[in-house]
C-alpha cells in the first residue's frame, strides 16, 4: 500500500512539473497545488524520504480528512441535486426562466473559489458552512443544465401520446420525462461531484473540512521538512477520492437507469 | 373485469353498469363536428374551416387528403390536442369542450404514426397507462393487459416484460394499438398508424386491424394519405382538400364508382375499376354460367375471394371461366369476364347506401 502510494506520488510530481510548463493547462485549484509541488520539487526529492514514516504517523488524521472530504462533497452534491433538479423541472419549458437560470449558474461557476469563500465566510462563519454553500453553488450548473437538456430531449411523439392518453402535465413530467432524463441528469451529478471534490480542497482556506487542510499546511510551510509530504498526501487523496467517486457513479448509473433505456 | 371508472359519455353509463366489458366489448358512440374551424394565431388562412360531419356509432371513417390539408388537425381537435377556434364537437351528444381535456382523453384511444411508446416502461406498463390513470385495481389492470396482448397477437408470456426497443416496428405498432384500447374507449383516433411500417407489415397490420374492428366496433377516425388504405379499411371515406374541406364523404365503393369531382378523381388515381373490384366478393357477380363441358378443367377460386382476385386469376391462367368452389368442395357456380364486368356496371349507378350518403358532397 505504502509503496503504491509512493509510486503514485512520484508520477504525480512528474505530471505536475510537465503540466506547469504548459500554462494553458494550469487553472484554478490545480494551479495552486502545482505551485506548491513545483516549489517543493525544486527543493529536491530528498523530502520524499520521510514519506512512508509521514503517512504512517498520520494515517488516522488522513482517514478522518478523507471521510470529511467525502462527507462535505456528498452533502453539497445532494443538496445541489435537489435544488438543481427542482429548478430544472420549473424552468425546462420556459425559455426566459431557462436561460436566466443556466446563465446564473454559469456565472457562479466563473467566480474563483478563493474569492467566493472569502465572500461567504462573513455570512456563514468558518468551517463546514461556507464550504457547503460554495460547493452547492458550484455544483448547480451541471445538474440544472443536464436536467433541462434531459427533460427537453424526450421525443415529441412520446409527449404527445402521453398527453393524448390523458396524463396531466405534472404526470407527464414526473412519470415520463424525469425517468427518461435520469441518465442525463445523473451524468450532471457525476460531473458536479468531480468538480466539488476538487473545489472542496480550497474549503480549508476558511477552516473547512477535508484534505485541503494538508494541502494548505504544505503551502504555508514551504521549505520545511514535511511541506511536500503534506501537499502530496492531500493531493493524492483528492485524486484517489475523485477516481473512487467516478467508479461509484458508474455503478449507480448501471443500477438506476431503467432497463428500457440502457443501450 | 375492466369497467369505465368515470362516466364521460352518456351511453357508457349503460355499458359500464353491465357486467363489464372485455377486449371485444364496447361498440362506439357517435361523433358530431359542427362548423369546426381552427385558425392559428398570426395566420390569415384557417387550417380547418367550417368542418361539419356526423360519424355514426361503430363507424370507421377515413380522412384522406394530401399532407397539410388539415386532416390531422381536424382529428386532433376531437381529443383537444388542438383546441378549435370555433364550432362544436360532440361525442355521444356530449360537448367535448365541456369536459376536462385529461378526463376526455382517457376515454378516447389515440394512436399516432410514431407510436410514442414509453421507452423506459415495459410493454405491460405501457398498456396499463390509462387503466392506472382511471384507478383500476392491479388485478383488473394486469388481466386487461394480458387480454389485450392476446388481442393484438403479441404473446403475453413473451412480450409483457419486454421494453419497446426490443420490439420490431410492427410489434411496437400493435403494442401502441393495445395501449390505445386499454380502457375500452368508445372512440379511437388514429393518425397514420401504419404509415411508418414496410408494405408487407402494413398489409398484415391492416388485415388484423379490420378483424379487430369487426369485433370491437369502435367509432374510429383514421387519418391517412394513402387512398388504397382508405378503400381497404374505411366504412366511409372523407376526401379532404385544403383547409380540410370535404370534397366527398361516402362509402369507398360509391367514391370509386362516382367521384364527386376532378379532385377526388385525381386522388383515386388510376385503376378505379380494379380498386372497386377488390371491394366486391366473387359472390356478388352472376355465377350462373354453365358448368364446364365434360373433361374441361377450369381454375378454382374460393368464394371469400374478391372479384379482383378472380380477374387476376382469369388473366393469369387465360381461362374462359373460373369455378367457384368453397372449402368443403361444394361448387357454387362459375365466373366469367363478362360476369365481372356486369357486376361492376351494375353497382356503379347506385351511390353507396352509407348512413349519410346524401350529404357526401360539401361544396
Amino acid at each position: 500500500m505504502v509503496v503504491a502510494i509512493y509510486a503514485t506520488i512520484v508520477v504525480q510530481i512528474e505530471l505536475s512539473v510537465t503540466r506547469s510548463a504548459d500554462p494553458v493547462a494550469v487553472t484554478g485549484i490545480t494551479k495552486e497545488l502545482d505551485m506548491t509541488l513545483v516549489a517543493a520539487a525544486a527543493d529536491g526529492l530528498e523530502g520524499l524520504d520521510g514519506m512512508a514514516e509521514f503517512l504512517d504517523r498520520r494515517s488516522d488524521d488522513l482517514t478522518q480528512m478523507l471521510v470529511e472530504h467525502l462527507a462535505v462533497v456528498a452533502v453539497s452534491v445532494a443538496v445541489a441535486t435537489v435544488v438543481g433538479v427542482a429548478l430544472g423541472l420549473l424552468v425546462w419549458d420556459r425559455p426566459v426562466g431557462r436561460s436566466v437560470t443556466i446563465t446564473t449558474a454559469a456565472v457562479i461557476l466563473t467566480i474563483p473559489s478563493l474569492a467566493l469563500l472569502a465572500i461567504l465566510s462573513p455570512l456563514f462563519g468558518l468551517g463546514w458552512g461556507p464550504s457547503i454553500v460554495a460547493l452547492v453553488l458550484y455544483s448547480l450548473l451541471p445538474i440544472v443544465r443536464n436536467t433541462v437538456v434531459g427533460l427537453r430531449e424526450v421525443p415529441a411523439p412520446v409527449l404527445e401520446s402521453a398527453r393524448g392518453m390523458g396524463m396531466t402535465r405534472t404526470g407527464v413530467l414526473l412519470r415520463i420525462q424525469l425517468p427518461m432524463a435520469w441518465p442525463i441528469i445523473l451524468t450532471g451529478i457525476r460531473v458536479a461531484t468531480q468538480l466539488a471534490i476538487g473545489i472542496a480542497a480550497i474549503g480549508a482556506y476558511v477552516a473547512g473540512p477535508g484534505l485541503g487542510q494538508y494541502i494548505f499546511r504544505g503551502l504555508s510551510s514551504l521549505g520545511s521538512r514535511n511541506a511536500l509530504n503534506y501537499a502530496l498526501s492531500g493531493t493524492v487523496g483528492v485524486v484517489a477520492l475523485a477516481l473512487a467517486a467516478d467508479a461509484l457513479f458508474i455503478v449507480i448509473a448501471r443500477l438506476t437507469t431503467p432497463r428500457g433505456l440502457r443501450a | 373485469m375492466p369497467k369505465p371508472t368515470t362516466i364521460i359519455f352518456p351511453s357508457m353509463d349503460v355499458r359500464g353498469a353491465a357486467s363489464g366489458g372485455s377486449a371485444t366489448s364496447g361498440g362506439g358512440v357517435s361523433i358530431e363536428l359542427d362548423s369546426v374551424t381552427k385558425t392559428y394565431p398570426g395566420q390569415d388562412v384557417s387550417a380547418v374551416e367550417d368542418f361539419s360531419m356526423r360519424i355514426e356509432p361503430g363507424e370507421l371513417v377515413m380522412f384522406v387528403g394530401p399532407s397539410g390539408c388539415g386532416k390531422t388537425t381536424t382529428m386532433k381537435m376531437v381529443n383537444r390536442i388542438i383546441e378549435p377556434t370555433s364550432g362544436s364537437i360532440r361525442i355521444d351528444g356530449q360537448d367535448v369542450l365541456s369536459l376536462s381535456p385529461d378526463q376526455l382523453r382517457r376515454h378516447i384511444g389515440y394512436v399516432i404514426q410514431q407510436i410514442g411508446l414509453f421507452p423506459h416502461m415495459t410493454i405491460a406498463d405501457n398498456i396499463a397507462t390509462v387503466p392506472r390513470l382511471l384507478g383500476w385495481s392491479k388485478k383488473e389492470t394486469s388481466a386487461r393487459v394480458e387480454e389485450l396482448l392476446d388481442t393484438v397477437q403479441l404473446d403475453p408470456a413473451v412480450f409483457a416484460d419486454r421494453y419497446p426497443r426490443q420490439l420490431s416496428g410492427g410489434q411496437q405498432q400493435r403494442a401502441g394499438v393495445a395501449r390505445a384500447l386499454a380502457a375500452d374507449p368508445p372512440v379511437m383516433l388514429m393518425d397514420e398508424p401504419f404509415g411508418a411500417t414496410d408494405p408487407i407489415t402494413r398489409e398484415k397490420l391492416q388485415a388484423e386491424f379490420l378483424r379487430l374492428q369487426a369485433d370491437i366496433g369502435k367509432t374510429i377516425i383514421f387519418v391517412t394519405h394513402d387512398f388504397d388504405e382508405a378503400v381497404r379499411l374505411g366504412d366511409r371515406i372523407a376526401v379532404l382538400s385544403e383547409r380540410s374541406q370535404i370534397e366527398q364523404f361516402d362509402t369507398p365503393a360509391a367514391i370509386l364508382a362516382a367521384p364527386a369531382n376532378d379532385y377526388v378523381a385525381s386522388f383515386i388515381g388510376s385503376g378505379a375499376a380494379l380498386k372497386r373490384l377488390s371491394l366486391m366478393p366473387v359472390t356478388s357477380a352472376d355465377l350462373s354460367f354453365g358448368a364446364p363441358a365434360s373433361g374441361g378443367k377450369r381454375p378454382q377460386l374460393d368464394p371469400t375471394a374478391t372479384l379482383r382476385d378472380a380477374l387476376d386469376l382469369l388473366v393469369v391462367t387465360g381461362a374462359e371461366a373460373l369455378e367457384i368452389v368453397d372449402a368443403d368442395g361444394t361448387r357454387l357456380g362459375c365466373l366469367t369476364h363478362a360476369a365481372i364486368s356486369a357486376a361492376l356496371t351494375q353497382s356503379s349507378p347506385t351511390r353507396g347506401a352509407g348512413p349519410a350518403a346524401g350529404e357526401g358532397v360539401h361544396r
